[in-house]
């Protein structure tokens, strides 16, 4: 069985009264990439600064490819564990070129130090600037020459702290493919913090949520956006609405009719169902008790926003040339071919 | 001009909030750290403490001292200078900050680069040659008496002489402050002003003089505090102040609990001022958060270009021209008198001796107290950095009048030696060396750091080879300007160098006590050029740095 590249057993940091992260376990296997993603303030630095070494535990172990790196009595230092870190400011030496930038991990003597570093600027395609200085650099060539740098003393785990989030929108959809890319090609495992849940679904060939200091839920990114496992996770992944419901013998009954799925809560339990666009379709209808209140042009879909009965807010997709003009009364259905998560309104569990 | 900057530097909120933990290997390490920087804290509560000591043995008379009517009058005389200084400094300083960034005045950038340079005089340089100009025997009156037969002119030594001197020495400091608020001021605040029916008079008077408050008060508690700490200026000028007074006591009647406690009224005096500077900068932070921007627009002058010019010329002609003129005078008459210039350079060889051991010695002091304050952020190392900053409130005199009795009582084999006297330049200039390594420190990101330990290398290494090349611009100008103040340092000079040991502040001073004005111009030219040197290398690099960094 192949080593894990990091495991962590029951973490805690705490910083005075604030709960930094509390009790956090994963395990993330060779070559994949975890993308650990959640609101700002969530804890997600402080899970990675854990890692890197620059904090150590209050409580719990970390271990780095099988190997203990972090228990409350003793911690390696961030030198000796074998991490490649690029921050979310890349954090280049500006008194060092590129070339120097990305050589500086590696020993003095070794042989084939130019030939790495030069193998490594290749990697990145900027084999042209090594004797640049970050200054002289634009957004985009900078967070490469932190990925090399961070690359280039071959490191057991690389960790990356929202590396793209100085960058432009278009510059971000192209680095973050392209940084997959040469992660997957080294088989180097990762991990990658954002609040983008976007770019963490394109990122982590595994996702965890953090909220508040602890994860949510983790899993691969499809169950993570189909089954989300608490309310929280819902809510952050993808645009979701909540409708209002209560158990029946077959199904939940809300104000736009009777959602036929099993449902593990007793008869009579008040729910919340969490409905994203796709979910929803609609059709116009003379005398409906729903109406259209606008209209949002995405390209390839228009986006509905959508009045209830009960004065209740929805969202729902429809093709790029089905329009509805605002006030027109539509009649909604739900069209999800997949079970839809649903929270209990007394405590927000798992259905 | 520098030292307005250290000081401004010091201020710390914005950076704060970007630092972060610093990882030191071991204790053992740390302990490297809080060694050094115990020590230094130490030796800058020394002579505080010792000054209590003393007074407070002293027992009753020693209070009686500080109560008795010519104490309350000497408290009343330097407040009363201080007092003038600061309003003729504004009166100077306001108007040519706003004709140096606000107007179209010709020759905008070479006013604004002439008018702050009296900072790099002396006190006691400029005093002695406004004495050799204005005083009895002086070159006014020899130039007067021929023709007109004047015997006498109005007498310069008092508070007239003292006031003029300060005034165009410390009126930069002012100078630069409103210089630096007057560019950092938003012009949609002045634009609204206009669009709201204010011509440019009341919008100045509304608007802009009341944004520029925190500026004018910072930088006025600036040159009070260098008012409380001259000694040169109300020396030469017989004006009995506090400094004046201590080195009286102390060379006359060595009556050293009198001494001692008058030199506590003068430090609590001076922490008053450094206290409330401390808390205007404070507010003054918070009133002008961030940079607007846009530059101000440039206002045209109309028909009182003229009369502003005038006053520029005025202002530079009195504070610059006049003392270089007289300078260059009383140097060329020296030497046409046969003045030896011989011993010249032994004495600037023991000033820069004295002055670079001091630079070396306060930067090793420096650098841990730094390090500790910027990544360590705990109650012990706060602690370390106030003390060392307290000693901005510890004028020259009153370390000098320590170590002179701590000395001869305790460590007499220390006693004039070299050693004391960088011991005593090192207390003083402290705060401004921490100052500058401790910014420098500020801007390098504790993420460098980390990448640094990240990449496999440790916390040692990281500090050679990231951190200290980062932070090297800042030690030098530090280390500089320790120099660069030392160099110019008088009452601790005079009471503390080796005898034998003459520098060129000294000689200047003793050349002029005894009227030999002009074989004082050659030490002080020399003094001025050598220690406006520094100067320029700060700029310089201070510009290629800038240049690096964006």
């Amino acid at each position: 069985m192949t080593a894990n590249a990091l495991a962590l057993n029951n973490v805690s940091k705490t910083y005075g009264v604030d709960i930094g992260v509390h009790n956090l376990n994963l395990e993330l296997a060779q070559d994949h990439i975890l993308a650990l993603v959640g609101p700002s303030g969530c804890g997600k630095t402080t899970t990675l600064r854990l890692i890197a070494g620059f904090e150590r535990p209050d409580v719990g172990s970390i271990h780095i490819s099988d190997r203990l790196v972090a228990d409350p009595f003793q911690t390696t230092p961030p030198e000796q564990r074998g991490i490649g870190m690029v921050f979310q400011e890349h954090a280049l030496f500006p008194h060092l070129t590129v070339g120097d930038n990305v050589a500086f991990g590696l020993r003095r003597r070794d042989a084939s130090r130019t030939e790495r570093v030069r193998f490594m600027l290749a990697l990145v395609g900027l084999e042209a600037l090594a004797h640049r200085f970050p200054h002289e650099l634009s957004g985009g060539e900078r967070q490469r020459v932190a990925l090399a740098r961070a690359l280039v003393p071959q490191p057991a785990l690389v960790l990356l702290d929202e590396p793209f989030s100085n960058l432009d929108a278009d510059l971000r959809l192209k680095m973050r493919e392209e940084v997959r890319v040469i992660l997957k090609g080294i088989q180097t495992p990762a991990i990658f913090v954002t609040h983008d849940q976007d770019e963490a679904l394109f990122m982590g060939d595994q996702l965890a949520v953090m909220h508040a200091g602890r994860i949510e839920q983790i899993g691969e990114p499809e169950t993570i956006f189909h089954v989300p496992e608490t309310r929280f996770v819902a809510e952050f992944m993808g645009e979701t609405d909540f409708l209002e419901g209560e158990v029946k013998t077959d199904g939940i009954q809300t104000e736009i009719g009777l959602v036929r799925q099993e449902v593990g809560f007793a008869l009579g339990t008040p729910v919340e169902l969490a409905l994203r666009p796709d979910d929803v379709s609609i059709t116009p209808k003379v005398g409906a008790a729903s109406l259209v209140l606008a209209r949002r042009f995405t390209g390839a879909l228009n986006v509905y926003r959508l009045r209830l009965p009960s004065g209740r807010l929805l969202h729902a997709f429809a093709p790029h040339d089905v329009i509805y003009q605002p006030g027109t009364p539509v009649e909604i259905a739900l069209s999800a071919r997949h079970k839809l998560a649903c929270f209990s309104r007394q405590a927000a569990t798992i259905s | 001009m520098s030292r307005l900057t250290v000081r401004d530097l010091w201020s710390t909120g914005q950076l704060r909030a970007r630092q972060a933990r610093f990882l030191l290997p071991s204790q053992r390490a740390l302990f490297l750290l809080w060694i050094p920087s115990g020590l230094a804290a130490g030796a800058v509560l020394l002579p505080i403490l010792y000054l209590l000591i003393r007074a407070l043995g002293g027992g009753e008379s020693s209070w009686e001292i500080v109560l008795r009517p010519q104490t309350l009058e000497t408290l009343w005389r330097t407040v009363w200078l201080a007092f003038w200084v600061t309003v003729l400094s504004i009166a100077i300083a306001l108007p040519l900050a706003w004709l140096t960034t606000r107007s179209d005045l010709p020759g905008r950038r070479l006013w604004a680069v002439l008018t702050p340079l009296p900072l790099v005089v002396p006190s006691y340089v400029g005093a002695y040659l406004f004495v050799s100009a204005l005083g009895p025997r002086g070159l006014l009156q020899t130039l007067l008496e021929a023709p007109f037969g004047i015997t006498r002119l109005p007498d310069i030594y008092g508070l007239p002489g003292a006031l003029l001197v300060l005034t165009l020495l410390n009126y930069p400091f002012l100078l630069l402050t409103l210089r630096a608020a007057l560019l950092r001021l938003d012009p949609a605040l002045e634009e609204a002003a206009a669009s709201l029916g204010l011509n440019r008079w009341q919008t100045f008077w509304r608007v802009t003089l009341p944004q520029l408050r925190p500026a004018i008060t910072t930088g006025s508690l600036l040159v009070v505090l260098y008012v409380l700490r001259d000694f040169g200026a109300v020396a030469i000028m017989r004006y009995n102040t506090f400094t004046r007074v201590i080195y009286i006591q102390y060379q006359n009647s060595f009556n050293r609990s009198a001494a001692a406690s008058l030199a506590l009224v003068l430090i609590v005096l001076s922490l008053i001022v450094l206290i409330l500077e401390l808390r205007a900068r404070g507010r003054a932070r918070l009133a002008s958060p961030n940079r607007p921007s846009r530059r101000p627009a440039r206002l045209p002058l109309g028909r009182w270009r003229w009369p502003a010019l005038l006053f520029c010329l005025a202002i530079v002609s009195v504070s610059l021209v006049l003392p270089a003129g007289l300078l260059a005078y009383w140097l060329l008459r020296g030497l046409a008198a046969g003045e030896v210039l011989g011993d010249l350079w032994a004495t600037a060889g023991n000033s820069l001796l004295a002055s670079g051991l001091a630079a070396l010695a306060a930067l090793t002091c420096a650098l841990p107290i730094s390090i500790l304050e910027v990544r360590r952020h705990n109650a012990a190392s706060r602690l370390l950095e106030r003390i060392s900053y307290a000693a901005f409130a510890l004028p020259g005199i009153v370390i000098a009048l320590a170590l002179v009795f701590f000395g001869a009582n305790y460590v007499p084999s220390l006693y004039q030696t070299l050693s004391m006297l960088v011991l005593a330049y090192v207390i003083l200039f402290l705060p401004q060396v921490v100052g500058t390594v401790r910014t420098s420190l500020l801007q390098v990101h504790p993420n460098m750091e980390e990448a640094g330990r990240g990449l496999g290398k440790s916390a040692i290494e990281v500090f050679a080879r990231i951190t200290l090349p980062m932070v090297r611009p800042g030690i030098i100008s530090g280390a500089a300007l320790v120099f660069l103040t030392a160099m110019k340092e008088l009452p601790a000079t005079l009471l503390l160098a080796p005898s034998g040991f003459p520098t060129l502040a000294t000689s200047v001073w003793s050349s002029v006590s005894e009227a030999f004005f002009a074989r004082a111009a050659a030490p002080a030219l020399l003094l001025v050029l050598l220690s406006s040197l520094p100067l320029a290398l700060i700029e310089i690099r201070q510009q290629a740095k800038d240049k690096i960094v964006r």
